[in-house]
């Protein structure tokens, strides 16, 4: 199955990524060739199979006690802000 | 020279005073500043920082510590955070990212007083297998600088092999520490999935991201994966179990030891190729082990059920770079939707963008079952593949990619070839076990690996096999023409 100019700019509206003009035809054949090359997983038999989400059997999410283990760090992470303002992330105008 | 010294010689040195660690120090950092323009595998150097902390380990090992990375000279990927210091992931997206905190990998090593020189160049967010997609150019292969040194560790690669520090660190995500150790002539572990912590490493796809070394042999390796594996609370997927003595291992005899040939392995395969790992086999029988014929029937669906799985993950991780907490931000959005899409296409290149819209493709309304719920099933197969071959033979040998290092531009235009030099070792983190590869010979003047892959927490062994037949030959201590001295 080939993907049109459509599907990959539906694709790269779901992903959040713009992508230019010259990029787009590039992107329709490779993600066209990766989806026909991926397609041949449907060659397997698969039908008892129960999928696998993790490497190693008998894993379970850990729980920890619910005490406070960070300390405000918050001036450091924003060092690497683009944009703050009183402590606070800056966004285009979000609500008119 | 010292930089073809073991950590084992060089730890000898130090703790009789031949050498401090200062002098060592200075000497990496010369010879990265000699050699580094040509390969480019070293993105960010710290040397005031290194110095200082080699003055440090200097004191320790006078007050009496002799720990054996006291001292020794690394440097990481620039996957790993490391605390004040730019992390950029090989990205534009993270060009001007300083981290915050260190990864545990960086903790731990730094605690066992080993000396960071710098940061090494890698594929984009490790996604590649050729270190063409680093935002900071490609890395020449030391061998011929007009090759690739594979990836996406191929910084980190380059720089072991070119006598850059006496180790670096790497991730393995579908081989990008094994097949960029094979391209360069060096030894590369890719451990147990959950053996070494990812906290603080730059995810790309969690469920088959591990941390690893390479380094200039199995023995280096051991010591260097004793100080970085052990559990780790901050990873939630770390484990739990005790840490045997890798060293104490290497040199257990290999007599009866059943090693598993891996049929599918040789399928297309080279007869030059091939024939460096049937002489391979010769030396492990001459050491006493055993051969026998396994076959991984699904193996050959292991590229594509990686190229479903790994996007999927990708696109979910890389959901965090939005242009407003960390990262670049495009100039002027107009809107809110406008700054996530321009920052997230202007920062990041082309391969991965590439992968983040196959997974989302993958994981879209109406694709999900035929793709990435289909994969999840045949990675169980591949899985159960393993299982069956472990119980026939203790480690399974083959070659660790197809081909020695191809020339740089060959292949980046062509995701698929590209994807399907990682044919060998993409089953190993499906699997989620431990794999090492080791330089077994050259083809065409160029090194070729061996690779090795074992159940689960099996490094001990894989490591054990690995120097046993490093003591029988010396292809691991061939040095790149212009590297020696």
């Amino acid at each position: 199955m080939n993907l049109t100019r459509q599907d990959v700019e539906k694709i790269a509206h779901l992903a959040r990524l713009s992508i230019t003009e010259q990029e787009m035809p590039v992107y329709v054949t490779s993600l066209s060739s990766i989806v026909n090359f991926v397609a041949d997983l449907s060659r397997a038999q698969t039908d008892a199979v129960q999928p696998m989400a993790h490497p190693l059997d008998g894993q379970h999410q850990r729980l920890r006690a619910d005490a406070v283990s960070e300390s405000d760090h918050h001036e450091k992470y924003q060092v690497n802000a683009p944009a703050v303002q009183a402590g606070l992330y800056v966004v285009p105008r979000v609500i008119e | 020279m010292l930089h073809n010294l073991s950590i084992g010689e060089l730890g000898r040195s130090l703790t009789a005073g031949q050498i401090s660690s200062v002098e060592l120090t200075r000497h990496f950092l010369g010879r990265i500043e000699r050699l580094n323009p040509a390969l480019n595998a070293v993105i960010t150097l710290t040397a005031e920082q290194a110095l200082a902390e080699a003055a440090a380990a200097d004191r320790r090992r006078a007050a009496g510590e002799q720990a054996p990375l006291l001292g020794i000279p690394l440097i990481h990927k620039d996957i790993f955070c490391t605390d004040g210091v730019r992390t950029s992931c090989g990205s534009r997206m993270l060009d001007n990212f300083i981290a915050p905190y260190d990864a545990t990998v960086v903790t731990r090593l730094k605690t066992a007083g080993a000396v960071m020189l710098g940061k090494a160049n890698m594929d984009e967010f490790a996604m590649g297998s050729s270190n063409e997609t680093s935002f900071y150019g490609p890395v020449k292969n030391p061998w011929d600088l007009s090759k690739v040194p594979g990836g996406s560790s191929g910084g980190s690669a380059a720089a072991a092999a070119a006598r850059l520090a006496v180790f670096t660190t790497g991730t393995d995500t579908g081989g990008s520490i094994r097949q960029p150790a094979a391209l360069t002539g060096v030894t590369g572990v890719k451990p147990t999935y959950g053996r070494v912590s990812r906290f603080g490493m730059i995810a790309f796809a969690s469920s088959l991201d591990q941390a690893g070394v390479l380094a200039r042999s199995a023995a280096d390796a051991a010591v260097v994966l004793q100080a970085m594996a052990g559990f780790d609370p901050q990873d939630s997927t770390s484990i739990d179990t005790p840490v045997p003595d890798y060293p104490a291992a290497l040199d257990q005899p290999l007599a009866g030891l059943k090693i598993g040939l891996l049929r599918e392995f040789f399928e297309g395969l080279e007869a030059r190729n091939a024939a460096l790992i049937h002489d391979a086999l010769k030396i492990y029988r001459s050491l006493g082990a055993q051969t026998v014929d396994v076959s991984l029937p699904h193996l050959p669906l292991s590229v594509p059920t990686y190229y479903v799985v790994a996007p999927a993950e990708c696109s979910s991780n890389l959901s965090r770079f939005d242009g407003v907490r960390f990262g670049y931000r495009c100039k002027q959005p107009r809107d809110l939707l406008d700054l996530y899409k321009r920052s997230r296409g202007e920062g990041f290149g082309a391969e991965v963008k590439r992968r983040i819209m196959t997974g989302t493709y993958v994981l879209s309304a109406g694709y999900f079952d035929a793709y990435y719920l289909k994969a999840q099933k045949v990675r169980r197969l591949i899985t159960d593949d393993f299982r069956a071959a472990f119980e026939q033979a203790d480690l399974l040998i083959g070659p660790t990619t197809p081909t020695p290092a191809f020339a740089i531009g060959a292949k980046i235009d062509d995701p698929i070839t590209m994807y399907l030099n990682d044919i060998y070792t993409i089953g190993a983190n499906l699997a989620g076990l431990p794999g090492l590869s080791l330089p077994c010979g050259f083809v065409d003047g160029l090194p070729m690996g061996l690779q090795l892959i074992g159940p689960h927490f099996s490094e001990s062994k894989l490591l054990n096999a690995a120097h046993r037949f490093q003591t029988a030959t010396d292809w691991h201590q061939r040095s790149p023409r212009g590297y020696e001295q």
